[in-house]
């Protein structure tokens, strides 16, 4: 089951750092990074390890079947952010 | 190995970030001062973020807190440099110094009546509620039924919830008890946001924008005429996900509403009506959809629409912050921040020997929090760079704490700070907050000495 990175992010990306299999965007070297509102995981290359949840300073990223109600769109949100160069409608 | 003394000052996140930057690398062994103007710690995650985030806040424990728990790393509570010690003092004691001091001051709207009372820069609001020592005698006019800010950001959101968030709400989160107690006295049931351009131009982000479809008895209306389905437009992604939610607060019916938040988007405010107070803004139409594919001009141009004023006793303007000049140090006017090439503060073509900036004080007020990471990851390169290459020295070691005794200076250590902390969190678990906020400085020294 992927994580899911919610509101609260602050794009401090200590999960980019630590995840084995660099599936969290957007990175300190990617462009998109100065105008990101905060970090996504792809949800077809997360290994649902968790190591990023114990990094995440502000506690924003959750089990995808655990998220808090007001956040459950994050998932959607996530998973959108990966595809939105290939769908004109993917907007969650 | 060699050793480096460095002082920070400045410790909300951008001087937070360069801490942690310095800690993590293994070239020297570094010896870190951290000056702090306040006898509290964290900067804007104190001062800055809403009271209705908690989330954000929790940086500071999960984060933050461990770097001043080093045996390496002093904080300097209650000590201000420029008078307390000065830069050249500073400079003398440490191989380098980083100014982490962030955007102290906020643009102006500059236009007509913008002194009058009853106006005054969300910054200022922001700090007030927040419990901030500087701003607790601030006093802000919540007696009329309208207020209106100027901006889009996300501190302009920040501030409409404040205004519109139930009591109840508000009373289970640490915000300053002076603002609590206004708020909840207060009769504005009325919030309207201008937008000087379009909606999709807007620099709210999503989740901001996301959290009004969750206010209790608060109903949104949006004026914008480029306000399209996200697939009729070829906006970025972040933005049709902004078109996308806009559209659904729009459709959202709030049953009984109490209180409204109104957008308006290619609104310019032109002047500020009242003579002796605040009474309303006047309000001018601007040409133009955002649309890229209009054909239009992308912003909307000033003159077109007939001026009309809003009545309101409360105008906030929330057009962003700026940087305020350090005695001592060359100052960019324009953009107001300190004059540097990648962190390194430059004299003109002359890199000041020894002297940082990071955050925003160094790249101006914008961004995350975590944005600050990548910028204090620059400069702390640069001071690293510039330890190899032994451009770095200090003519004395630790004058500094002399100065500050001869000073007769209470300065608040890491362990007052945590005393104060304990205090704070004590008062709130007994009124089921996180916590009450001690705002007088007095107060606060007192705490921390304890």
């Amino acid at each position: 089951m992927p994580f899911v990175i919610a509101a609260p992010c602050v794009a401090d990306y200590s999960c980019v750092e630590v995840c084995p299999v660099n599936c969290i965007s957007p990175g300190p070297q990617d462009p998109d990074f100065q105008n990101a509102e905060q970090m996504y995981i792809n949800p077809q290359q997360c290994i649902g390890c968790g190591v990023c949840v114990e990094v995440c300073p502000v506690a924003a990223i959750y089990g995808a079947d655990s998220l808090p109600a007001k956040w459950r769109h994050y998932a959607q949100v996530n998973r959108s952010y990966f595809m939105q160069r290939t769908r004109a409608d993917d907007v969650p | 190995m060699t050793s480096l003394r460095v002082a920070v000052v400045g410790s909300g996140p951008a001087g937070m970030y360069a801490i942690q930057h310095l800690l993590e690398q293994s070239l020297f062994d570094v010896d870190i001062d951290l000056f702090e103007r306040l006898p509290t710690p964290w900067g804007l995650v104190r001062a800055g973020v809403a009271p209705d985030h908690p989330e954000k806040k929790l940086i500071a424990d999960r984060l933050f807190r461990f770097f001043l728990k080093r045996d390496n790393v002093r904080f300097f509570g209650n000590v201000e440099i420029g008078s307390d010690i000065s830069h050249d003092e500073l400079t003398a004691s440490y191989d380098a110094v980083v100014y982490a001091v962030g955007a102290s001051d906020d643009k102006p709207l500059a236009i007509p009546g913008e002194r009058l009372p009853g106006s005054c820069s969300a910054r200022e609001f922001v700090a007030w509620y927040n419990g901030h020592p500087d701003y607790r005698h601030l006093q802000f006019d919540l007696s009329g039924p309208r207020a209106v800010i100027v901006g889009t950001g996300n501190v302009a959101l920040d501030v409409a919830r404040m205004l519109t968030l139930p009591a109840t709400a508000l009373a289970r989160t640490d915000i300053a008890e002076h603002a609590l107690e206004a708020l909840q006295a207060s009769h504005v049931n009325e919030v309207i946001v201008l937008g000087r351009r379009g909606c999709q131009q807007a620099a709210f982000h999503n989740p901001e924008l996301e959290e009004l479809l969750h206010l209790d008895g608060v109903e949104v209306q949006i004026e914008a005429d480029d306000l399209l389905p996200p697939e009729q437009t070829d906006a970025d992604w972040d933005t049709r996900r902004k078109l996308a939610t806009l559209i659904r607060l729009q459709a959202r019916r709030v049953a009984a509403p109490v209180k409204r938040i109104v957008f308006k988007f290619h609104r310019s405010p032109i002047a500020v009506s009242g003579d002796t107070h605040v009474t309303g803004v006047q309000v001018q139409t601007r040409v133009g959809s955002g649309s890229p594919r209009s054909g239009l001009p992308r912003y909307g141009s000033p003159g077109s629409g007939s001026p009309g004023t809003i009545d309101c006793g409360l105008l906030l303007r929330a057009i962003g912050y700026r940087g305020r000049a350090l005695p001592g140090l060359p100052f960019d006017l324009q953009t107001g921040v300190i004059s540097n090439v990648a962190g390194r503060v430059m004299d003109g073509s002359v890199p000041r020997t020894g002297v940082y900036v990071t955050g925003w004080i160094r790249r101006g007020p914008r961004g995350v929090i975590g944005s600050n990471k990548q910028c204090a990851a620059e400069t702390v390169g640069c001071l690293l760079a510039d330890a190899r290459a032994g451009k770095l020295s200090r003519r004395s070691d630790d004058p500094v704490a002399q100065a500050l005794i001869a000073n007769q200076r209470q300065v608040v250590s890491f362990g007052g700070w945590q005393r104060i902390d304990r205090t704070e969190r004590l008062a709130g678990s007994a009124r089921g907050r996180p916590r009450i906020k001690q705002t007088d400085i007095g107060e606060l020294l007192t705490s921390a000495g304890r």
